[in-house]
């Protein structure tokens, strides 16, 4: 079960001199129960492929298939198939609309026409995998804090029970807590076996946390893979827009000064081979 | 500029309480703290947008609270908010950075001059004729600093102006305060993320409306920043153990460069 | 899929052209001079006169005859209607029946003539947009209408909100757009149901859309504030306005022509008189 994007193409402006490629023959595979990142600089085309995940851009060339239905070929049902894939824009707080934070949350279900017991479970669904309070159900949503409103944006789209959930840069605006928090929850839906997208700019965390990552650079994949070997192509061969996190780079240091470690390695690893080398001079 | 003298005393409005903070001429000042501390508020009684409920708050010995001295000081400590497209007032690049000096009421002439050196300071000279919607996000907010520059002000003070950008954006962004700094332009910034304080000179927290602490970096970094429950970056998390085990010597700042110049390998 | 991203309302693109460096205030009255002459002088012939007046604009300003005529797509359809009301129901030499409807030649004459007139004002309109900064566009109004000012009206506020007004208007369609977007993927269909239905459905698209334009309007005040902006405060200008020569050949010129074209329509073409 997965979502399969294979050589898609899609230009924004067609025939216009504001025409902009967006993206130029991007492939990827996002499992059920992975976590993906898709990291670019700012005009790589990662918003536009989040957009055909979800089906609101359709694939000029090339196809994307959502558990083996082509969206092409299955046009009739984009509504059907856009509910398996939730998509938290950035910023999810600024749809808000309803008086009160449990309007928000039936929003989607009830699109989708989910009504009576079935509406209450997905909401309470929704509210526990989302880490919000439930408390807060009867509130006005702009009334809530920061770090709740959030969470309750989370819930208005984890509450159609998607197999895939796509964020576009979730953690922006958060402060430091908020983002330990959301990245908690995003490894918990993953491993109750949903697909987990996260398109975002912040390399650091997305080498930290992801299965796979995939690096867009101006409409292009030019790799993708564990976070290790990302890292080691990066090394190699910069993206631009894309700044390796310093804790790698401090390792990419100590490699030219003889001490070999992984890219990825934790701070302890590092420490440890520190004061080996250095305890062998003294 | 004789010096940014800044009291501010025992407020009843919550934001801020009883704050004394002195900032010097040339100095670069990071002011940090969770959300909800204070910093806005803050920033904004710097540039007189807010007057002291309680206490004084003086820029270069001027008081805010009077009136008169409005104009000179917002002429003089400059502000740059955290979304860029809520600071750009004009379609056009060169136009936007207008808008300050033209509020001043300065001559066509003198006004051109200031444009074109706040747009060559933050590397936007091409952009001058271009529509202020076509930039990225990183270049929006160098616009953005561009229009505060173009008061001519003796001080900036930076409210979060990094959290939108991305990381080229930040980086292009930062490059271009540290040179108005290494000029001599005294720079606030606002922040709540530990590694883009450590270009700061001097290091101040809030916690609640009040200042709790006030010092040096190399204090601040050494372990400090702990004790105000911020959240700690791997790099900063290696340099303290570094320092700990006695593998770094005590000046060296939490950033990757640094830290490799000064291990002994 | 809907989206936003292809329309265009006459937006300023910068560039260099003799349009371009023409005074505001000759643009905004050569533009004047064009609507009024567009409805005194309206029959269908003479709309192959006013023809030549985009195709020159298109060579001095530089800009696309494509992009111009885009500029009228929004109006289209308030253009077919006007065309199918008049069509109908004017009375006069009966030519064609289908039921209970009925074409006459002159209905055909003030369709046409009307269909085109609401066309051709757009797409002048469209022209002074395009080849005048929002800054300069208010900057000139102000001028014009500083005779009013006098009379103690704020000019030079509504000048600075029509500025800021023009230079939101991208904004407001990424964000539309964005909204639009996220609640169509949490399944909203805004293509299905009655019109009261359709009408309710974008309820969660406005709703956001209002705080966010409230929170913008806040922020941007605020930064405005900081940056030494006092409404009524008198304001001097980056490029102060300076009525050159061209400007006043360009006001002559224009003039001559549509004083010619209106008396062609007056003298030769004469006969019916649709539009009163």
């Amino acid at each position: 079960m997965s979502i399969v994007v294979s050589e898609l193409r899609h230009t924004y402006n067609e025939g216009t001199p504001a025409r902009s490629e967006a993206l130029r023959g991007v492939s990827v595979v996002i499992e059920r129960g992975q976590w993906v990142s898709i990291v670019g600089h700012t005009g790589s085309g990662k918003s536009t492929l989040a957009q055909h995940l979800n089906l609101l851009l359709l694939p000029q060339s090339g196809s994307v298939s959502i558990d083996g239905t082509d969206v092409t070929r299955d046009a009739k049902n984009l509504r059907g198939l856009r509910r398996r894939v939730g998509l938290v824009f950035q910023y999810p707080e600024q749809q808000f609309f309803a008086e009160t934070v449990r309007d928000e949350i039936e929003f989607a279900p009830l699109n989708w026409g989910v009504t009576g017991r079935e509406l209450d479970e997905c909401v309470e669904m929704a509210v526990r995998s989302s880490g919000l309070d439930p408390a807060l159900l009867g509130s006005n949503p702009f009334a809530i804090s920061g770090g709740q409103r959030r969470r309750a944006a989370l819930a208005s789209v984890l509450s159609m029970r998607p197999d895939y959930l796509v964020l576009d840069e979730p953690t922006a605006g958060l402060d430091a807590a908020g983002i330990r928090e959301l990245r908690q929850l995003m490894a918990s839906v993953r491993d109750e076996g949903m697909g987990v997208v996260q398109v975002t700019h912040d390399l650091e965390g997305a080498l930290a946390n992801s299965d796979r990552i995939l690096v867009l650079e101006r409409g292009v994949g030019v790799t993708c893979g564990d976070a290790e070997s990302v890292a080691e192509y990066l090394l190699r061969s910069p993206v631009q827009g894309l700044l390796m996190p310093p804790l790698a780079r401090f390792i990419a240091g100590l490699r030219e000064r003889g001490i070999h470690l992984p890219l990825t390695a934790g701070v302890g690893d590092v420490i440890n081979s520190l004061e080996e080398r250095l305890g062998c001079e003294v | 500029m004789q010096g940014v003298t800044y009291s501010y005393q025992g407020a009843t409005a919550p934001a801020v309480t009883g704050v004394d903070l002195e900032v010097n001429p040339g100095e670069w000042l990071a002011l940090v703290g969770a959300n909800g501390s204070g910093k806005s508020t803050l920033a904004k009684i710097c540039n007189a947008l807010q007057i002291p409920t309680q206490g004084v708050c003086r820029v270069m010995g001027l008081d805010s609270s009077d009136p008169a001295n409005t104009g000179e000081i917002r002429r003089n400590v400059a502000l740059v908010f955290q979304n860029p497209e809520d600071q750009i007032v004009a379609s056009i690049v060169e136009e936007d950075v207008a808008f300050g000096p033209e509020n001043l009421g300065l001559p066509s002439g003198e006004i051109q001059i200031r444009v074109d050196r706040a747009l060559e300071l933050t590397g936007l000279l091409e952009y001058r004729g271009r529509g202020s919607s076509s930039l990225s996000g990183g270049q929006k907010q160098r616009l953005a600093l561009a229009g505060a520059l173009a008061m001519s002000p003796c001080a900036l003070v930076l409210d979060e102006s990094t959290s939108m950008l991305d990381p080229e954006g930040r980086e292009s962004f930062l490059g271009c305060i540290g040179e108005l700094n290494a000029q001599g332009m005294t720079i606030v910034q606002i922040t709540h993320r530990m590694e883009e304080a450590v270009r700061a000179g001097r290091i101040a927290v809030m916690e609640r409306g009040r200042v709790v602490w006030d010092g040096a970096p190399e204090l601040f970094f050494g372990g400090e920043y702990l004790r105000w429950g911020f959240e700690e970056p791997l790099e900063f998390a290696l340099h303290r153990e570094l320092l700990a085990r006695g593998i770094l010597p005590g000046a060296t700042l939490p950033v990757a460069e640094d830290m490799l110049r000064s291990l002994c390998l | 899929m809907r989206s936003l991203n292809n329309i265009s309302l006459g937006q300023f693109i910068p560039g260099d052209s003799l349009i371009h460096r023409l005074d505001p205030r000759c643009k905004i009255v050569c533009t004047f001079m064009l609507l009024a002459g567009l409805f005194m002088a309206s029959e269908p012939l003479d709309f192959v006169l006013w023809c030549a007046l985009p195709c020159l604009f298109s060579r001095l300003s530089g800009t696309s005859m494509t992009t111009i005529l885009k500029t009228g797509r929004p109006v289209v359809f308030l253009v077919a209607v006007t065309v199918f009301i008049n069509l109908l129901w004017t009375p006069g030499h009966e030519i064609l029946r289908i039921g209970p409807l009925r074409v006459t030649w002159e209905g055909i004459t003030v369709a046409v003539g009307m269909g085109l007139r609401l066309f051709f004002l757009v797409i002048f309109a469209a022209m002074l947009m395009m080849t005048t900064s929002p800054m300069d566009f208010s900057a000139g109004l102000e001028r014009l209408m500083s005779p009013i000012g006098r009379l103690g009206l704020p000019t030079s506020e509504m000048a600075m909100m029509m500025t800021i007004a023009l230079r939101f208007i991208p904004t407001l369609f990424e964000e539309t757009d964005r909204i639009l977007k996220a609640q169509i993927s949490r399944g909203a269909d805004f293509d299905s149901g009655g019109l009261i239905r359709r009408a309710r459905s974008f309820v969660p698209v406005l709703v956001p859309l209002f705080v966010l334009v409230f929170l913008r309007a806040e922020n941007l005040a605020t930064a405005m504030e900081s940056r030494c902006y006092s409404p009524g405060a008198p304001r001097t200008r980056l490029h102060p306005l300076r009525w050159a020569a061209r400007d006043s050949v360009a006001v002559i010129c224009l003039f001559s022509f549509i004083a010619a074209v209106v008396a062609l329509d007056r003298l030769v073409l004469g006969g019916v008189r649709p539009f009163r």
